[in-house]
């Protein structure tokens, strides 16, 4: 029974990080395609490969940044309220 | 099909899937924000690190957002209080 239970907790938590690691995927897809590769030729060029690679870090920086003033933002009001 | 969780252990699960789901509504805000803070901070192409003012946009988009929303919703009540006997 124990066992069987910890397999379901560890089954919903890996699914869990899966989607909010496949959305990320998305979102940096999505917000780099736009801004690096603006006019799509018949293969991406080094520049397009250079500005993708910065962007996708530069969105896990974004993210990490609203990440922390969001979560520090709610434990503010939780306070106060 | 395997015999049912006990009581105690049903409980736990459900406070177990609760939390997740509480922690889902959380990312899914933090993704709504990044988006919504990247269209309006990040302007240039992308370099090899934020500049100083990206990074302040970034930090102070989401306090601005939600100080938007308390805004608002403050504006709303105070029209409802003024115009409440018309509705």
């Amino acid at each position: 029974m124990a066992a069987r239970k910890d397999a379901v907790i560890k089954s919903i938590r890996s699914e869990m990080a899966l989607a909010n690691a496949q959305e990320l995927m998305n979102k940096t897809n999505e917000k780099c395609f736009a801004k690096c590769v603006t006019k799509p030729s018949t293969s991406l060029s080094g520049s397009e490969e250079t500005c993708l690679a910065r962007c996708l870090d530069r969105y896990m920086e974004a993210f990490n940044i609203v990440s922390r003033s969001y979560i520090s933002r709610i434990s503010k009001e939780r306070l106060e309220h | 099909m395997a015999d049912k969780f006990d009581d105690a252990t049903q409980k736990e699960l459900a406070n177990f899937v609760e939390a997740e789901q509480a922690q889902a509504r959380l990312h899914s805000s933090i993704h709504m924000l990044t988006s919504m803070c990247w269209d309006k901070c990040v302007t240039g192409t992308p370099s090899t690190r934020f500049s100083r003012s990206e990074e302040g946009c970034l930090a102070n988009c989401v306090d601005r957002f939600l100080d938007t929303s308390l805004f608002m919703v403050k504006k709303i009540e105070e029209q409802r209080a003024q115009h409440g006997q018309l509705s």
